[in-house]
């Protein structure tokens, strides 16, 4: 049992476990600034994220993606529909939910380590559980030797392994995380990858992780969700049935390459269609 | 606040790559030597080029400044130019900050303020003289009034400025975060803005200086303004060169103490 495993997990599955958050008919409209024109973002989205699993979410840039994300972060109300999570409607951001977003988080005042201690001191948890976990989840994270260090002293990829770090302090049951890996290549997003599913196989918590990199959509999730053009919609969901201990070997596999085969077919009408209607997208 | 962001910076040094060499420090300390003493050569040539007496040398004002530093007189003038510079800086920091966070949070009136504030920040303030005379009246009021119509709106502006740059994804992770409105900005919006602030200070800092010596030269008795503006009137040169180095003096370590305050801040958000 490791410090970031998660208590609520070890109990005894139930026949049929209630969704870990579930969504329903949930739209989101932008207002454009000044006019009553309003700009039709994403929905209307049904879905429910099984306790525990690793839901991946990929889909044509400016989508909806990170709107989804903001909605059932709390951080954004829907226009319409409902969000709940743990059974609870979302107002506001609830508790047990983490969140790494798409563009670099990392305060460039702190250092690393108090970087991830940053949510744990606010929480008012004890120091001694305080060093504990920030040491587990920087070592986790392979930032042991940049404890002290400040953000515009490391390079892109590690400061978003300190926000993740940072979050999984937190011992959130839910982790929403943003393209997280944007900025990595793709040797080392594998390898991220592969942190990924280790933290996700320690911490039992359920995963959604927006990606653009279609491999990494197909080897890490236990579904993924293709997303339309805007509105974004779900037009598939995709079960990849690997079992729980799978890791960035199952490229290798020849049912990996079936897999992103069949996400990049429905992906491929959608950004075409994406590409016709509004060029590279206003984002 | 400081002292912690001080503290954090040694810390943050210690990781850096021992930067104490002795060449290191020497490339710090020449170059200034070399200005002032470039400066000290213009100077002297200035006087020798031109009439008699037009310039003081800097020897002669070096003299004068010695003996006016001896005197009671020059110190009381300190202390009341001080006092009142003081409080210009205080209140414009003070009010500045508030200002500006408020034309931050109002964000369609700070956009109505932005061009009327940068406006009244390149008006020539003298020619406000009259109104400021005629509400305060000679003498500390009218000074720090001078001093705070100088110094406030560029700390307004950077303020503002500082809280609506910030990065949006700072505010969604104290959210996340669960904090309080509280103390998202203390420990998130106010960190994040430090630099800009201790920028706007060292800004407005200088021009509230200016300012105060303004006022002083129009609206009161007493202060180095006014021993300087008296100079003029008696032709004492020598005199009014000496304050004016002194205040020169006294401006550049004021400044470059809190420019370097600025980038120690700032080393660790922007890189090396
Ligand atoms: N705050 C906002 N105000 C107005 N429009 C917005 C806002 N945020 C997003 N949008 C619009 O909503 C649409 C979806 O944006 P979103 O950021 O969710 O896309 P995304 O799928 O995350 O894109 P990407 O893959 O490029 O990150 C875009 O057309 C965007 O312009
Ligand atoms: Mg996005």
């Amino acid at each position: 049992m490791t410090v970031l495993a998660m208590a609520s997990r070890d109990a005894p599955k139930a026949a049929i476990e209630p969704p870990a958050a579930s969504l329903r008919g949930v739209t989101r409209h932008y207002r454009f600034p000044g006019g009553a024109k309003t700009l039709h973002a994403l929905g209307p989205i049904d879905l429910d994220l099984r306790q525990g699993e690793f839901f991946s979410v990929v889909g044509p840039s400016g989508c909806g993606k990170s709107t989804l994300l903001d909605v059932l972060a709390g951080l954004n109300p829907p226009s319409e529909g409902t969000a709940s999570f743990e059974g609870k409607p979302i107002a506001g951001v609830p508790d047990g939910i983490g969140v790494v977003f798409q563009e670099d988080a990392s305060f460039p005042w702190l250092t690393v380590e108090a970087n991830v201690a940053f949510g744990l001191k606010r929480a008012g948890i004890g120091q001694a559980e305080i060093d504990r976990r920030v040491d587990y989840a920087v070592g986790f994270m392979g930032l042991r030797d940049f404890r002290q260090s400040y953000p515009a002293q490391l390079s892109g990829g590690m400061r978003q392994r300190v926000c993740i770090a940072r979050t999984l302090v937190l011992q959130p049951r839910l982790i929403l995380l943003d393209e997280p890996f944007g900025a990595l290549d793709q040797q080392t997003r594998l390898i991220m990858g592969d942190e990924l599913l280790r933290l996700w196989r320690e911490t039992r918590a359920t995963v959604l992780l927006i990606t653009h990199s279609l491999d990494e959509a197909a080897m890490l999730a236990d579904r993924v969700g293709v997303m339309s053009a805007r509105p974004g919609l779900f037009i598939d969901i995709i079960e990849t049935g690997w079992p729980s201990d799978r890791d960035s070997r199952i490229v290798a596999d020849p049912r990996f390459g079936e897999m992103t085969g069949r996400i990049w077919e429905k992906l491929r009408t959608e950004t075409m269609k994406h590409m016709q209607t509004q060029g590279a997208g206003p984002r | 606040m400081s002292s912690k962001v001080l503290a954090s910076k040694t810390m943050a040094s210690k990781t850096l790559p021992s930067r104490t060499l002795p060449g290191e420090a020497l490339r710090n300390i020449v170059p200034p030597i070399v200005l002032a003493l470039v400066l000290i050569l213009c100077w002297q040539g200035l006087h020798l080029a031109t009439a008699s007496g037009a310039i003081s040398s800097p020897a002669a004002t070096l003299a004068r400044l010695v003996v006016l530093m001896g005197s009671g007189r020059f110190w009381l003038d300190v202390a009341e130019t001080g006092t009142a510079f003081a409080w210009a800086l205080v209140l414009s920091i003070v009010l500045g900050i508030g200002l500006g966070v408020a034309l931050a949070l109002l964000r369609p009136v700070g956009e109505v303020m932005e061009p009327i504030l940068v406006t009244f920040y390149s008006l020539p303030k003298v020619t406000l003289y009259p109104l400021v005379l005629l509400i305060f009246g000679l003498g500390m009021p009218a000074k720090i009034a001078f001093g705070i119509m100088h110094g406030l709106v560029p700390i307004t502006l950077l303020t503002r400025n500082a809280i609506t740059q910030l990065k949006p994804v700072y505010l969604r992770t104290a959210k996340v975060m669960r904090l309080s409105a509280f103390e998202a900005v203390r420990s998130v919006v106010l960190p994040a803005i430090i630099p800009e602030l201790v920028a706007g200070i060292r800004i407005g800092f200088s021009l509230s200086l200016l300012g105060v010596l303004i006022g002083e030269m129009f609206a009161s008795k007493r202060g180095l303004g006014f021993t300087a503006v008296n100079a003029m009137g008696l032709g004492d040169l020598d005199t009014i060169m000496a304050i004016g180095v002194f205040l020169a003096l006294f401006a550049v370590l004021a400044n470059g103490g809190l420019l370097s305050l600025e980038r120690a801040i700032r080393h660790r958000s922007a890189g090396r």
